[in-house]
């Protein structure tokens, strides 16, 4: 079985993996870190968006293989002092979760979104959430908040 | 997912070798479309051989009047690289609407031309820009490249390692997305260059990526969005599903290559 | 109420309590539990809408690597176990219940769908488990399969169960015939429609999942499961299946992601989990994957109905005529038979004083997925029908659709409607003027002349909508064939430090209950929220509850809290009384302090939790220790929320793309205790209703039976670039029937939405209909219909 080591939210993580281990397997199962999840089997979801060297990527269309020597950035890991995330405090301030279970991906969508693209729009909010589905917001207070998450992060 | 061996390969040359000792192997670029099969059993590769990190195929250059772009580069990359952005706007904006920011954020060109799915979208870009198609074995020119669904003219063995996209004069991309998938319903690429001009037509067609010469030949003589606008596909040969019949994705390819047209001015 | 708790007191927007653990990946899903020895399950299922099964042959798979032990349905019978039930009787008019087929936990020896159960493998690993399915040798032979609604009844249709003759599991009936008819002889205008009710996908966005453990020295089993109701699946599980004795069985529903009705039912996976757990002597994990929610959660609506309204010359209505067939898949499923009647021909009077209205459904068994309650179940299929029979009214008479609507309204309270329902409150006209007013109704038709211009089909719809919900009255669910009673329950327990626990028989996948119970808990004690903790979801900790569902949980759930928050003032009052040595009726209990009146002696709460558990001098005949009140309460009527809703759509006709440009909603939902959950209510409801409307559409192919929307890739989820935001606003008058005075606000959204954009597409259109979803290829399609030679331009 191939060794697999990678940084994991600041941490070294490594083990003895099966190649065919995902990288979404790899966090829940073998790290325990069960915030990132699966929704679908079809890579369009987002629920298991984390960030690899920095970009998000959809951690359930990914070997923990592919993943070698990169640093991996989970929801855990998104403000590891309790401090909230601006993102996260967002979310918070303008309800942008119900149940709660595609929002560590919407996150973490969401922090690489403003990132990438610090002027954001509403228009363009609603694009760059084409890979996350929620099925409970109806995503108006998602996009509510990740616009003024990103006004605050400005 | 069935088991497999996976190898790292450190080079292009280490990735051939491997290539020829092993079985049945696939290639592994970003794995956007590669995982999700495996995942969903429906391919059972004896090894699968991971060139997604290789630098020498990871590269973007603008060289005379071409573009150069590395195979496992990714979308991302090309959505955003300034020499691309300023010779050919059509290709830096195809790339930024491949699937979602995640996925471009993995998937790379190489990866989806090789796997030819009739949905996506490079097919069309390479079809309509006259690309070369650099392997590990020789030059293979777009139009002789596709070869229906999922299908290609890359023989065992062989490896693409960059594609070269001659700078167009004017281009465009319209796609009208499959409401669930978010795949190319109708996709059109409308271009005019150094070849003349070409429509390529990607996501409608039973036998995927195809021309339009009708088209093509009403754009020579008038570049005009009237000038395809009554033009209208036979809706044999066009796929039917749940999403729209054979003759709404025939009108579709009218609507978009008008679209296109206009949007490249 | 108090006043210091002001920020967070009733009708505040107070943030979540329950966020900071999901913000953080902190919330505990089903899927994120494991157990030591934890084994896997993969479920195989039936690649055949319908066939027989010879044999099965499991001997190659249980030497597959990784494998503990592989079940059939022989095991289960073995084990004597009984079926998957449904708890609500619906008779025909002929007064013979329905007729109900055996629905085995794993098929015996007929699968009914494509996706039903086969075989369990318990494996090591989850890749183990679905591995080892492929080596099981199942011999099939496959039969017909009766999949259309249209053809489903006819004489020579494949049988689903040899029990229900010409597929019908119920020719059901409300509603007065003969007044009908007679209203109908002498109506000026008859307006006929022929609908679809498209069924869909509940696609909740956590998948089912179940984790099944046996303790071998207690007898006792756990269940953790995705359940909206842990106590109503424990009582199946026991009374009617047969797991386990219920005292023996704990089920426990943790942070469920997401329900829409899907994860009420018992399904069979966490049935089988369970049971097998003590068969291999270690825990059992089973986690779906999104092509076994597709294939196997319950779907809903899927209705084909015909309707005909009568008219007197003055665009008033005088009586109503359904006929509806209801698809109920292959099984009923736990609730399913009430939903396309009980649930949904009581609401078919809407928001108008129709005088006479008669409705037949038949419940029809087909070779698909159980049937069952969705968002809104069955009201949202009644609103569709009585909203797009009301537009076509008024656009056949020439009247105003919100004309026509104004004349028709009920105006006074209680009203009494032919189909069982007595409205208790309402102002229909205040929501219509409040929505017209927010999207400028006036200013539509300058909007669609600018679209015109532009080349695109402008259209306005609305939907004056009304439901019953804060299910329900037991007395009178239990007359109309419900096995349960629909009451709620809830215990308050003060602790000696003061601070509180209430548990509750609701539980949240979703709705925000720790934060909008503990406002009330806080309010009315007069101490700050973080002082109160909402248990739910654990039948272990929480006395017997009824769960959540049918918009229920606040005036039904929060008004079994003020209950025992009732009793529990009561006694604290004398414990009060006894302290500061004064009569009962003189104290005062306000912000959190006890005080005798006319006097300055006062007890702060806490210090009267800590006296009530030091118990200390209590006279022992009078005043038992402790505080600590339980309260089942049991509603006396539905609640109605009502509201209106109006979409304005935008076409392009060159591709079909209907875009929502503006939608406004406008609700009554009495009493809301925190305005910003109820917003994200109404806005998820509303999505879900454009899904049905543009999107969503669950198809089976019509010969072979097999789920042609198995996946994102041909199922449409509506996105975030499909939907616009809302306009939200509210109307109020109080629900007469609760301590609360609060009407529920969960379905609002997913029940009144369709209509009002089906009314606005076929509006631009200039048609009479479409049916949902109306896609780009359905819009288009249109189009070319209406204008033959325009096509393709």
């Amino acid at each position: 079985m191939p060794v697999v080591a990678m940084t994991v939210n600041g941490k070294p993580a490594s083990a003895d993996v099966e190649a065919r281990m995902l990288l979404v397997q790899f966090i829940r199962e073998q790290l325990g870190l069960t915030g990132t999840h699966v929704g679908c089997d079809t890579s369009q979801c987002g629920a298991c968006v984390v960030h690899v060297d920095g970009r998000a990527v959809k951690s359930c269309t990914m070997l923990a293989t592919q993943a070698e020597g990169a640093e991996i950035l989970t929801i855990e890991g998104l403000a590891p002092d309790g401090d909230l995330h601006p993102v996260q405090k967002a979310f918070r301030e303008h309800h942008g979760l119900q149940c709660g279970f595609c929002t560590p991906g919407m996150i973490m969508t969401a922090v690489d979104m403003i990132r990438r693209k610090p002027d954001l729009d509403e228009e363009t909010v609603r694009e760059e959430l084409e890979g996350n589905i929620c099925r409970c917001t109806g995503y108006h207070n998602i996009v509510k908040a990740i616009l003024a998450a990103s006004q605050e992060m400005r | 997912m069935y088991q497999f061996n996976y190898e790292r390969p450190k080079s292009l040359a280490d990735a051939e070798a491997l290539l020829a000792k092993a079985d049945d192997p696939k290639l592994l670029a970003g794995g956007q479309t590669l995982i999700p099969t495996l995942k969903q059993r429906l391919a059972m590769p004896s090894d699968v051989i991971d060139i997604g990190g290789l630098k020498e195929l990871d590269f973007i250059r603008a060289e005379g009047d071409a573009i150069m772009i590395g195979a496992a580069t990714k979308h991302a990359t090309v959505a955003n690289s300034a020499d691309v952005r300023k010779h050919n706007p059509a290709l830096a904006a195809l790339a930024g609407g491949i699937g979602d920011p995640a996925v471009r954020h993995m998937g790379t060109l190489g990866g989806s031309i090789a796997n030819n799915d009739p949905a996506a979208d490079y097919p069309a870009a390479c079809l309509a820009l006259d690309a070369k198609i650099h392997t590990t074995k020789r030059l293979i020119e777009a139009d002789e490249f596709f070869k229906g669904m999922f299908e290609t003219a890359l023989q065992d063995g062989e490896i693409i390692r960059e594609v070269t996209f001659p700078h167009p004069e004017k281009a465009a991309y319209m796609k009208f997305r499959n409401p669930a998938s978010r795949y190319a319903m109708v996709g059109v690429f409308v271009s005019k260059g150094p070849w003349g001009i070409r429509v390529a037509v990607t996501g409608a067609g039973q036998n995927g990526v195809f021309r339009v010469s009708e088209m093509e030949e009403a754009l020579a003589k008038n570049w005009s969005p009237d000038a395809v606008a009554n033009v209208k596909l036979p809706a044999k040969g066009m796929n039917a599903d749940l999403h729209g019949s054979a003759e709404y994705r025939a009108h579709l390819v009218t609507v978009m290559a008008k679209r296109a047209v206009a949007a490249a001015g | 109420m108090s006043d210091k708790a002001s920020g967070e007191g009733i009708g505040q927007p107070v943030r979540r309590k329950e966020d900071f653990r999901f913000i953080t990946g902190n919330g505990h899903y089903t899927d994120d539990i494991t157990r030591p020895r934890q084994t896997w399950a993969y479920f195989l299922r039936s690649p055949h809408a319908h066939a027989r099964i010879r044999a099965i042959d499991t001997s190659q798979a249980e030497q597959a690597p990784g494998v503990v032990a592989i079940f059939t349905g022989k095991h289960v019978a073995a084990d004597k176990l009984g079926g998957l039930i449904c708890g609500w009787t619906v008779s025909s008019k002929d007064g013979t219940p329905m007729k109900v087929g055996p629905h085995p936990i794993l098929a015996l020896d007929t699968v009914r769908y494509v996706g039903d159960h086969v075989a369990m493998v318990v494996a090591e690993t989850l890749a183990d488990a679905r591995a080892a399915s492929e080596l099981i040798d199942v011999d099939y032979e496959p039969l017909p399969a009766t999949i259309s609604l249209d053809t489903c009844q006819n004489g020579n249709a494949e049988q689903v169960h040899p029990e229900a003759p010409r597929n019908t599991c119920f020719e059901w009936e409300l509603g007065n015939k003969p007044e009908t008819e007679a209203a109908f002889a002498k109506a000026s205008r008859i307006v006929k429609l022929d609908l679809k009710n498209n069924r869909l996908i509940p696609n909740a966005m956590e998948p089912r999942a179940a984790l099944g453990e046996y303790d071998k020295g207690s007898g006792i089993y756990t269940l953790h499961t995705t359940s909206q109701n842990p106590h109503v699946a424990r009582l199946v599980l026991s009374a009617f299946v047969g797991v386990a004795p219920e005292h023996k069985l704990r089920v426990i529903a943790p942070d469920v992601g997401g329900g829409f009705g899907s994860k009420i039912f018992i399904y069979a996976e966490e049935t089988a989990c369970v049971w097998a757990a003590a068969k291999v002597g270690r825990p059992i994990k089973w986690t779906g994957d999104r092509s076994e929610a597709f294939l196997s959660d319950a779907h809903g609506r899927d209705h084909l109905s015909h309707a005909e309204l009568a008219l007197d010359g003055n665009g008033k209505f005088l009586a109503l005529r359904v006929k509806t067939i209801a698809n109920l898949g292959a099984y009923l499923s736990t609730f399913s038979a009430s939903v396309p009647t009980y649930l949904y021909g009581t609401l078919l009077s809407g928001q108008y004083d129709i005088p006479a209205i008669y409705v037949e459904v038949d419940g029809v068994y087909t070779h698909t997925a159980p049937v069952d309650a969705y968002r809104g179940a069955g009201r949202p299929e009644a609103t569709y029908l009585v909203e797009r029979m009301v537009e076509t009214a008024a656009r056949e008479t020439g009247i105003d659709p919100a004309e026509i609507r104004r004349r028709n309204y009920i105006r006074t309270f209680p009203h009494q409607t032919p189909v069982i329902m007595n409205y208790d409150a309402g102002d229909y006209e205040a929501s219509l003027d409040a929505a017209m007013k927010a999207i400028d109704y006036a200013g539509f038709p300058a909007r669609k002349s600018e679209a015109a211009r532009r080349g695109k089909l402008r259209g306005i719809g609305m939907s004056s909508y009304i439901e019953a919900c804060g299910l329900a009255p037991s007395a009178a669910v239990g007359s109309l064939g419900a096995g349960v009673g629909l009451w709620e329950s809830a215990e308050v327990r003060v602790n000696p430090t003061g601070n509180v626990e209430v548990l509750t028989g609701s539980h949240s996948h979703g709705q925000g209950h720790e934060t909008t119970f503990a406002q009330l808990v806080a309010s009315r004690l007069g101490i700050p929220m973080e002082q109160v903790e909402i248990v739910h979801g654990d039948t272990d900790k929480v006395q017997f509850g009824m769960g959540t569902y049918g918009s229920r949980s606040g005036a039904v759930g929060m008004s079994a809290i003020v209950k025992a928050l009732d009793k529990v003032e009561a006694k604290a009052k004398k414990i009060a009384a006894h302290l500061m040595e004064a009569a009962v009726e003189d104290i005062v209990f306000e912000n959190g302090t006890f005080t005798v009146q006319g006097t300055d002696k006062s007890l702060p709460w806490a210090q009267l939790a800590l006296s009530a558990y030091t118990a200390h001098g209590f006279p022992s005949a009078d005043i038992e220790p402790g505080l600590k009140e339980g309260a089942f309460y049991d509603p006396t009527n539905f609640t109605f929320p009502a509201g209106c809703h109006i979409c304005e759509v935008e076409i392009d006709p060159d591709t079909g793309i209907t875009r929502i440009e503006k939608f406004v909603a406008v609700d009554d939902f009495g009493t809301i205790v925190n305005p910003m959950i109820v917003e994200g209510q109404v806005h998820g409801g509303i999505a879900q209703g454009i899904g049905q409307a543009l999107l969503e559409h669950g198809i089976y192919d019509a010969e072979s039976g097999q789920l042609v929307t198995g996946s994102y890739m041909d199922y449409c989820m509506p996105r975030a670039d499909d939907l616009p935001s809302f306009t939200l606003g509210f109307t109020k008058t109080v629900c007469p029937s609760n301590p609360l005075g609060m009407k529920g606000c969960g379905e609002a959204g997913a029940i009144a939405s369709p209509p009002a954009i089906v009314n606005a597409i076929t509006d631009a259109l200039g048609i009479r209909d479409i049916e949902m979803p109306a896609t780009p290829a359905r819009v288009w399609s249109a189009i070319q219909a209406a204008t033959p030679r325009a096509a393709a331009e």
